[in-house]
């Protein structure tokens, strides 16, 4: 009975979902990028792994600060 | 750092169990998204060990070895032979009189042995039909998605000797 919640509580499901959505885009970009580097490594290119990595980095901590706000989000809503 | 902050005080079972149906569906997608950012560590991490192996990795010493005498294959003749280790099968054309040009024999697609084709004038993979110019090993055409690593040749006195192996970087 999804009209029956309370307002709080479905813009909370609504800043999760879009924080997950964003999160497969993140993951996505991650594993191209990690398939993209080993394919250039084994090529014998490793020019680009350090750059890789590097951005890797910050999408993990792109990910972690989108999972971060999920659990606030999700404590902040469920104790209305 | 609020956005951090455990704002609830309940015990962690109270968290993961919730009594409520209308809470179980934050559950589920808290765990997703948990599941999610572990996924993100593992690329992460992926990467890392990929950084790891490139400095640790080993450079390849290359020595010298003779792999034919000037004069001893035909104008456009072939010979085999294994450089640097017995286990790295090359091939060597004699594309002019005085022109020799060698390359590993692993197609750089699914290392096939590729062999010589004097009618085309290229080195082909009789696999997946994958062609390589006789010049620099760069590919023509097909599946391969580099050029073929060319053994450098050194002449001395009257033999030919390799001397290392040069990765062309257009793949």
């Amino acid at each position: 009975m999804a009209n029956l919640e309370p307002t709080k509580q479905r813009r909370g499901l609504v800043a999760i979902d879009g924080a997950m959505a964003l999160i497969v885009i993140l993951l996505v970009v991650q594993i191209w990028l990690l398939s993209a580097t080993l394919e250039a490594f084994l090529a014998g290119h490793p020019g680009p792994v350090i750059p890789a990595a590097i951005f890797s980095g910050l999408l993990f901590a792109a990910c972690f600060v989108l999972n971060a706000f999920v659990d606030r989000v999700d404590k902040d809503s469920r104790r209305t | 750092m609020p956005l951090l902050n455990n704002a609830s005080k309940d015990p962690l079972w109270k968290d993961e169990f919730s009594v409520f149906t209308s809470d179980e569906r934050y559950v589920t997608r808290r765990q997703f998204t948990k599941f999610l950012t572990l996924a993100s560590l593992g690329m992460f991490v992926g990467n890392l060990w990929i950084v790891l192996k490139s400095y640790l990795a080993k450079k390849p010493a290359y020595f010298p070895v003779q792999v034919a005498n000037l004069g001893e294959i035909p104008v456009r003749g072939v010979k085999l032979f294994s450089y640097p280790t017995p286990q790295d099968n090359c091939i060597m054309v004699r594309t002019g009189e005085d022109e020799y040009v060698a390359y590993s024999q692993k197609c750089t697609h699914l290392s096939c042995a590729v062999y010589y084709s004097a009618k085309n004038d290229r080195l082909e993979c009789p696999c997946h039909q994958g062609f390589f110019s006789i010049k620099d090993g760069s590919v023509l055409q097909g599946p391969p998605p580099r050029p073929l690593p060319q053994i450098v040749l050194e002449r001395e006195g009257g033999k030919l000797i390799a001397t290392g192996i040069k990765v062309n970087g257009n793949g």
